[in-house]
């Protein structure tokens, strides 16, 4: 058998995933700043699903689609008040076929 | 929507939040589980290995149809540098026994079937139901809850907090802080699915038989963290794990981690030619004993994840939920039975009845773990591994050079890397956090 795994982009991993998505109601905000924290700025490397990146800016977006609902950003960054950060709606969200 | 009252209310359909609501409903209590996945188990993630002893005491016959993937009769723990592994295996004929101890499970599937058990007990279980918000009564007694369905509140003696380990509820109503970034670990998992005879012939397995692998090393980049190799059925769930806190510090991206441990050579070959099939993630409480919260108050009482209830040493946390969700079920029907109010003092029992389990008298053995690995992990998890590598390899690679000189070359790497003042206090320290 040949041995060939090689690198993906976290988008193809997202793609194998089942999201029931809930339009116009993200679940997860980042409040407005003008230049991002440590924290936040982390998470433009830490969140698994890639939700945050850096805008033209050099401010941190989010779009909550692939999320995951793991909880990382918000207890790196709800505390401080930085993201604002709920459950979806019930039955909406990530359904994870095999968890 | 509901305007009957409820004897118990159960935020959260996984281990303990099924453990709970099965254990009281089948002493007869009236119990309303709500759930906001689509089914039980759409929102729950592990790695997943299963303690069969815990489960017996809630479902004594659960081996006749709970869907179980193999059970476990060889265990590796491997410490990797970036082209090796070393190892300790553990296999034995012995856990080829009638009842077998530990499983590996698929959790979507597992909690389904348990979420049926809870109903067949005579629990009202609604799905696609977030609970928004604990309601209190004028002595700030928790006397039921909201959720985003329409309809007022729904009312009963006790609410069970088994919502996890990034539920909201808890914090937001002030009866337990959120984890803080050193308490709490990230890890990710891919499910890679391979014919079942491809994996027994990998892993040396036949029937039902399984392996599972545990991984520390330079995989985590100096993190403390554990990857996993898991074998079901039919697919290998692979992950890994380190702290949030690393994470944040080391601005590490999770699936850079895990595609590193995927192309490692010592993993590599095991999952050649698979098809993956799903990319999860999930926190996984680390704090341990001294991160675990007030237990119970009037109207309430928190259980699994929600409470920190596991243990990170030992990799054991579905157990610790399974059994706290029990223990705080079977006390609240003690209480119950003697027509008691569901007061802060009465569910003091639930507590007193885990302090004498396992569940805190483990924890409380590995209280100095946890800050122990905070503060050392780039020693314990990339120092150490490399020289034990390179020991390895020196004692194992025939070339000429004399035996006394290859002992000196080694003895000399481990005193250049952490002085002999380091490799003594990282030893006691290590012995102390482990008593």
């Amino acid at each position: 058998m040949t041995i060939a795994v090689t690198k993906s982009r976290v988008e193809d991993k997202l793609y194998q995933n089942r999201y029931l998505v809930d339009p116009g109601r993200p679940h997860i905000t980042v409040r407005p700043h003008e230049k991002p924290s440590a924290n936040l700025l982390a998470l433009t490397h830490v969140c698994p699903a890639k939700c945050y990146e850096l805008n033209d800016k050099g401010q941190v977006e989010i779009t909550p689609d692939g999320c995951m609902e793991c909880g990382t950003c918000r207890i790196l960054c709800e505390t401080s008040g930085e993201i604002e950060w709920n459950y979806p709606r019930g039955g909406f969200g990530v359904l994870f076929k095999f968890g | 929507m509901i305007e009957e009252k409820f004897d118990a209310i159960v935020i959260g359909a996984g281990m303990s939040g099924n453990a709970a609501a099965y254990t009281m409903a089948s002493h007869g209590l009236k119990v309303l589980q709500l759930e906001r996945g689509e089914y039980p188990g759409s929102k729950n993630v592990q790695g997943a290995i299963m303690y069969a002893n815990m489960l017996e005491k809630i479902i004594p016959d659960f081996r006749d149809d709970a869907p179980l993937e193999r059970h476990l009769v060889e265990q590796r723990l491997w410490v990797m540098d970036d082209t090796s592994h070393t190892g300790i295996h553990y296999r034995s004929d012995d856990f080829n026994e009638a009842k077998p101890n530990r499983y590996t499970i698929i959790r979507a599937q597992f909690d389904k079937w348990f979420s049926r058990k809870v109903r067949e007990a005579g629990a009202t279980v609604l799905c696609e139901t977030t609970v928004t918000e604990l309601v209190r009564d004028a002595k700030d007694r928790v006397v039921g809850v909201r959720t985003d369905r329409a309809g007022g509140a729904i009312f009963a003696d006790v609410v069970v907090l088994a919502e996890g380990v990034s539920g909201l509820l808890g914090p937001r109503a002030g009866l337990r802080e959120i984890p803080k970034p050193q308490t709490v670990a990230l890890a990710v998992k891919e499910m890679h699915f391979l014919p079942e005879e491809v994996i027994e012939q990998r892993f040396g397995l036949k029937g039902d038989e399984g392996c599972v692998i545990e991984a520390v090393g330079t995989t985590s980049r100096g993190m403390a963290g554990l990857g996993f190799l898991y074998t079901n059925k039919e697919s290998i769930s692979l992950g890994i794990g380190c702290l949030v806190s690393d994470f944040a510090a080391m601005m590490e991206s999770p699936y850079v981690l895990l595609d590193a441990l995927k192309n490692h050579p010592s993993i590599r070959p095991l999952i050649a030619g698979s098809e993956v099939k799903e990319y999860a993630a999930h926190l996984i409480p680390e704090g341990g004993y001294k991160a675990i919260p007030q237990l119970f108050g009037d109207g309430w009482v928190v259980v699994g994840d929600a409470a920190q209830l596991n243990n990170a040493v030992h990799r054991e946390g579905s157990n610790l939920a399974m059994t706290s969700g029990r223990i705080a079920a079977e006390a609240i029907v003690k209480v119950k039975s003697r027509n008691g109010p569901m007061t802060k003092r009465n569910l003091a029992l639930y507590k007193a009845m885990l302090d004498k389990s396992f569940v805190v008298k483990d924890l409380r053995k590995y209280k100095d773990m946890p800050a122990l690995l905070h503060t050392n992990s780039s020693n314990f998890f990339t120092t150490y591994p490399r020289l034990m590598s390179q020991a390895a390899q020196n004692f194992m690679r025939v070339d000429g050079t004399p035996k006394i000189e290859k002992e000196k070359a080694t003895t000399a790497a481990f005193i250049k890397a952490r002085s002999r003042w380091g490799l003594v206090s990282d030893a006691v320290r290590l012995a102390f956090a482990w008593r």
